[in-house]
């Protein structure tokens, strides 16, 4: 999923201050699940913007709503309706949410509420590592199921390098080695003859690299 | 021994001379006086010296500059390139830039990652990794072409090294590790700090097994200890270093004033029971900003005078 993090509530207050209405929108896809944009946190930060301007002695109306997704435009569609009310618009999605509902609602200010972080899943409670860079070109197949354009710091495709030590990457303890993991489970699965073969040099035309991607399948199409 | 490049360190390595490397880092600043005099004190006693390249990510005048400075005064240097910057139109461009001055060495290498630098916010690169950018100058100076396939008008002819460090983690895979960049082409080999001697020469011994010590020269790479500080920092704090303990301890042993000259007798004793181990074909001496060390480490060690080659 789209791992994301809750901006700080100061820094939603600085873009949305000077707005009378304003609209929350959360996403029910992958911020749901990271605990940073779904209903729960729509509604918390809607509180809690709700008493900073009466505190502040503003009358600044604050509504909620959650969408199944916000990067569809049948989901987006429903506000149309009501997009009227509201002279600003605080998405709590991802990147992509934020910038679908901006393209459909042309001429309203949306701001967003998270920073959108990575492709990654849940490590344990409370904690999402990354496990995913979108390349364009997966090579999970070669590195044994590990991704070391995601998990090694300087994406080496012929590693570990220099500064793998006791499991860990050089720049955090807290961070694994790719390579270690990589090692580790291509012993596991027998295949270490694997690890002498070079991995070509990489084409990143299909990576950020290319420029902004598309795939357009004509089979889909209508 | 036939050899591929006019690099006066490959010929002294084939003629089965124990060659003898020294590094300088460049300054933080544009005066290459530093470099020079580095460079001059080093002239009789090495047979190349390298250029670091923004090592530990810490921003310094250029490695290419640096060595064209060292090759305008008549000395060979060795051209260290790591692709944490440099994407692979850099990386060739700056290969033809060092081979218009006929600089004929190169070390490819990651780099230190980023965050240890003075730029920790800055983007890195890793379009190629350190064995892809050996397979880059080898492809480029073999077959006259950039690896779009076009042909180079006078082709690069450079020695190609990199380095290897015996001690990181997992052991297991450092002699395969080995084998991977001499696959890739690697010529020479200038290995990490060596402190854990018994652990460096079971990797040798390892490599030997394989038969990889006649198929790369592997020079042996070592630091002198300043001080018993510096002793316990590369121990705790240099991601990949191997200090046993034994040595931190023999450094706290001796009274401040005298800790350097250990450092000092700890290299050189290094040096003299390596020179004994099978396949170690040269030693790269790193004195950080202590260069003015090397000539008498060198000699002490019985490496001095340097051989002359044609």
């Amino acid at each position: 999923m789209i791992v994301a993090e809750k901006k700080p509530i100061e820094e939603i207050i600085e873009s949305i201050t000077g707005y009378k209405k304003i609209l929350i929108a959360g996403c029910n896809e992958c911020v749901t699940v990271c605990e940073a944009g779904g209903k729960k946190e729509v509604a918390v930060l809607a509180s809690a913007l709700r008493m900073y301007f009466m505190n502040e002695g503003k009358d600044v109306k604050i509504d909620e709503v959650t969408l199944e997704r916000q990067c569809d435009h049948e989901y987006l569609e429903e506000l149309r309706n009501d997009m009227d009310l509201y002279d600003a618009v605080v998405s709590l999605a991802c990147g992509v949410g934020v910038q679908f509902m901006a393209e459909k609602y042309f001429n309203k200010p949306v701001y967003p509420g998270v920073n959108t972080c990575f492709l990654g899943a849940a490590e344990e409670r409370g904690v999402w590592g990354e496990r995913c860079q979108a390349c364009g070109q997966c090579i999970l197949g070669k590195t044994a199921g590990i991704c070391p354009v995601s998990r090694c710091a300087k994406r080496v495709l012929n590693g570990p390098c220099g500064g793998s030590t006791k499991g860990s990457c050089e720049i955090n303890k807290d961070i694994k080695c790719a390579w270690q993991l990589i090692i580790d489970r291509l012993k596991e699965l027998d295949r270490m003859d694997e690890y002498e073969q070079l991995a070509p040099i990489k084409d990143w035309a299909t990576d950020r690299a290319g420029g902004p991607r598309k795939v357009v399948r004509e089979d889909v199409r209508q | 021994m036939n050899t591929k490049t006019p690099s006066k360190l490959e010929k002294i390595l084939a003629a089965g001379h124990l060659a003898v490397t020294s590094e300088v880092g460049p300054p933080r600043g544009s005066d290459a006086e530093a470099i020079k005099k580095k460079g001059e004190g080093l002239r009789n006693h090495v047979d190349a010296i390298n250029i670091t390249d923004n090592q530990t990510s810490v921003t310094r005048l250029c490695s290419l500059a640096a060595c064209v400075h060292l090759k305008l005064m008549g000395l060979e240097p060795t051209l260290q390139m790591v692709v944490r910057d440099r994407n692979r139109i850099a990386l060739q461009s700056d290969i033809l830039g060092a081979a218009s001055f006929d600089i004929h060495n190169i070390l490819c290498l990651s780099g230190d990652h980023q965050s240890f630098g003075d730029q920790p916010k800055g983007q890195n690169v890793f379009d190629l990794d350190s064995m892809q950018l050996i397979q880059t100058v080898r492809y480029m100076r073999d077959e006259g072409k950039f690896l779009g396939g076009e042909d180079i008008k006078r082709p690069p002819r450079m020695f190609v090294g990199a380095a290897a460090n015996p001690f990181a983690d997992p052991f297991e895979i450092r002699v395969p590790r080995l084998a991977k960049k001499i696959a890739a082409g690697v010529e020479f080999i200038q290995t990490q700090c060596i402190y854990n001697i018994d652990k460096f020469e079971e990797w040798m011994r390892l490599a030997r097994e394989r038969g990889l010590h006649e198929k790369c020269y592997i020079m042996a790479g070592v630091t002198p200890f300043k001080n018993a500080g510096m002793a316990n920092y590369m121990k705790t704090r240099v991601p990949g270093m191997d200090v046993p303990d034994e040595l931190v301890k023999r450094m706290k042993g001796v009274p401040k004033e005298k800790q350097a000259e250990e450092g000092i007798k700890i290299c050189i004793e290094t040096i003299q029971r390596l020179k004994e181990c099978e396949g170690v074909r040269g030693f790269h001496i790193m004195a950080i900003e202590w260069e003015d060390k090397v000539p008498g480490i060198v000699e002490a060690a019985g490496l001095y005078p340097r051989p002359k080659v044609e």
